[in-house]
């Protein structure tokens, strides 16, 4: 008996105008788990992300059919921000909002309706001790956010997208700006994480998926080559592209 | 075989191509600067000496008449009459013109926000004299019909004055707006804030010292104005009690009297002494623009 997949992807295409960059992809995140993406620039990777929370239709131009299902739910049935909350987003590149580093994380749980300081205190030092970031800067949580390096920046965010206890995690290449010793770190985190929520992870990196994704997932040129439980995929893919991009072939 | 581009030299000529630009444009910013400081020798030639013996008459009295004997010099009511003009007129105009710069850059489409940018422009090549105009003959009567007395007033200025500036403040405000990086406002969505609290605590808060800047052009601009106050204001040098009340501002003194004052005389002084005056107050409104803008490009 298989459970209910947590993020189900059914038959989705997307076009920026006429070209279509994800094409009929069906794919499922478990829940609980690590889903991992992978595939050469280009794929479509980041704009199928951009579904699960609905961020696409802010694009201008853009257009998908097929549904993503949260719980079962369409997500188009559901209130965006309240989407927004229950499915957090990591961008690859670090967004220091322009606001001090506890009113970055403090942002989500204000608009949520959260006032007592006391319960905010414990929301901020909770995520960004679980994003491997408070002992570097629990003494400046009032500096701007925007002060940070890069790679502090990129935990803040991932901080951040923590605040609103996320039930679906999308992490969009969040090691582009991160030292492999904070990356490992952050790795760690994900794989305790994931006791509470779903997390789907795009990456550039095979090594990272394979050391952390449960299932993953190989894209193309905007299409789902081949999906499965990472051990089984790196050892014997069915598909002869899939078996050439993780033997590092081409990509 | 050809060079590297890298070790090629462009021709000679270029250099002086160069060398010529760089002189013209040199001249030209001197030259600006040398008509400020003639326009200041000017003004101050003929006004400073009278400010000097009258500043504290002039500066303790509200009664302001020039041609009767003896002459009363007092600009309190003239100082005054400016800065309620410009204050009622900005309570009218930023708000408005932020509102709308908000919308034009967060919420009209791309094809909306170019034809309202034309109309935009438009207002702004208004001239004065023609704002003169509507106020007295459109808007006033309008005031009146609404339940103000009879006569021009201080809020007829207020209004003609904020419609004057909001092209200003609409435009530089959707500049300093879509200055704020993208990724800004994609984070704020991201985390589930709705377009509203996304403007309200992020957009507007990045984007203040270019808004500050744009406000702090539009008050200078409100204090110079001058033939459309003069129109429209009632021009009577009293303090206003009520926004009903006509008013009279510095610049609209000056134009209105100095056709009429002898060359020379007490009367002249005075009202180059009231240029001096504005000039001063338009110069530390403009500094303060200035600064606005030299901490926003080191934030
Ligand atoms: N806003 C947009 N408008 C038009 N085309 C876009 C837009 N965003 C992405 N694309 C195009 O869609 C395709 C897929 O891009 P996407 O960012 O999803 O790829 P990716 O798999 O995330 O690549 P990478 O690994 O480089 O991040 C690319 O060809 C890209 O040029
Ligand atoms: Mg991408």
């Amino acid at each position: 008996m298989v459970a209910e997949p947590h993020v189900q992807i059914e038959g989705l295409t997307l076009s920026y105008g006429p070209r279509a960059v994800v094409k009929n992809v069906t794919l499922s995140a478990p829940r609980n788990g690590i889903l991992g993406i992978v595939g050469p620039a280009g794929s479509g990777k980041s704009s199928m992300l951009t579904c699960l929370n609905r961020t696409i239709e802010l694009t201008p131009g853009a257009s998908y059919t097929g549904t993503v299902r949260l719980d079962g739910q369409d997500v188009r049935s559901l209130e965006a921000s309240d989407l927004r909350r229950r499915v957090a987003m990591v961008l690859p590149l670090p967004v220091g909002l322009p606001m001090s580093v506890y009113d970055n994380v403090a942002f989500a749980p204000r608009l949520a309706g959260v006032r007592r300081k006391t319960e905010l205190d414990e929301i901020v030092e909770r995520c960004i001790t679980q994003a491997a970031l408070w002992d570097e800067v629990k003494d400046r949580l009032d500096m701007l956010g925007t002060r940070l390096s890069g790679g502090q920046q990129q935990r803040l965010t991932l901080a951040r997208a923590l605040s609103t206890d996320p039930e679906v995690l999308c992490l969009d290449e969040f090691s582009i700006a991160i030292d492999p010793v904070t990356t490992m770190r952050i790795e760690a985190v994900l794989t305790e994480l994931k006791e509470r929520m779903t997390i789907v992870l795009v990456t550039n990196l095979l090594m990272q998926a394979r050391r952390i994704a449960d299932v993953t997932a190989f894209m193309l040129n905007g299409e789902l080559i081949e999906a499965g439980p990472t051990g089984d995929l790196f050892v014997f893919a069915r598909d002869k592209r899939t078996n050439d991009y993780l033997a590092g072939k081409f990509g | 075989m050809a060079d590297p581009i890298a070790r090629r030299r462009p021709p000679r000529y270029t250099r002086y191509v160069e060398w010529v630009i760089e002189g013209l444009i040199r001249v030209c910013g001197l030259s600006a600067i040398v008509f400020i400081l003639a326009i200041f020798v000017f003004i101050g030639k003929e006004g400073i000496g009278f400010l000097g013996t009258h500043i504290v008459g002039m500066l303790s009295s509200t009664d302001w008449n020039p041609t009767s004997t003896p002459p009363a010099f007092g600009l309190i009511a003239l100082l005054v009459g400016t800065f309620w003009c410009v204050g009622l007129s900005l309570l009218i105009s930023v708000p408005v013109g932020l509102a709308s710069a908000v919308y034009l850059s967060e919420f009209a489409g791309d094809s909306r926000r170019e034809g309202l940018k034309i109309v935009v422009e438009l207002l702004a090549a208004i001239p004065s004299v023609v704002w003169g105009f509507i106020g007295v003959m459109i808007l006033n009567p309008l005031l009146q019909k609404a339940g103000a007395p009879v006569g021009l007033n201080g809020l007829n200025g207020a209004i003609v004055l904020a419609l004057m500036t909001l092209p200003l403040l609409v435009s530089l405000g959707e500049d300093a707006l879509r200055a704020v990086p993208e990724s800004y406002r994609q984070a704020a969505i991201a985390m589930g804030a709705t377009k509203w609290e996304m403007v309200w605590r992020v957009l507007l808060p990045a984007a203040r010292r270019g808004l500050l800047v744009a406000v702090l052009l539009g008050v200078g601009r409100c204090v110079g104005e001058t033939m459309a106050v003069l129109m429209v204001t009632g021009h009577a040098a009293r303090i206003p009690h009520s926004i009903y009340d006509p008013v009279r501002t510095l610049t609209a003194t000056i134009a209105a009297e100095l056709g009429e004052a002898v060359r020379g005389g007490e009367h002249y002084q005075a009202l180059f002494a009231l240029g001096i005056l504005l000039f001063f107050v338009t110069f530390v409104v403009n500094l303060i623009a200035d600064a606005a803008v030299r901490a926003r490009k080191t934030q």
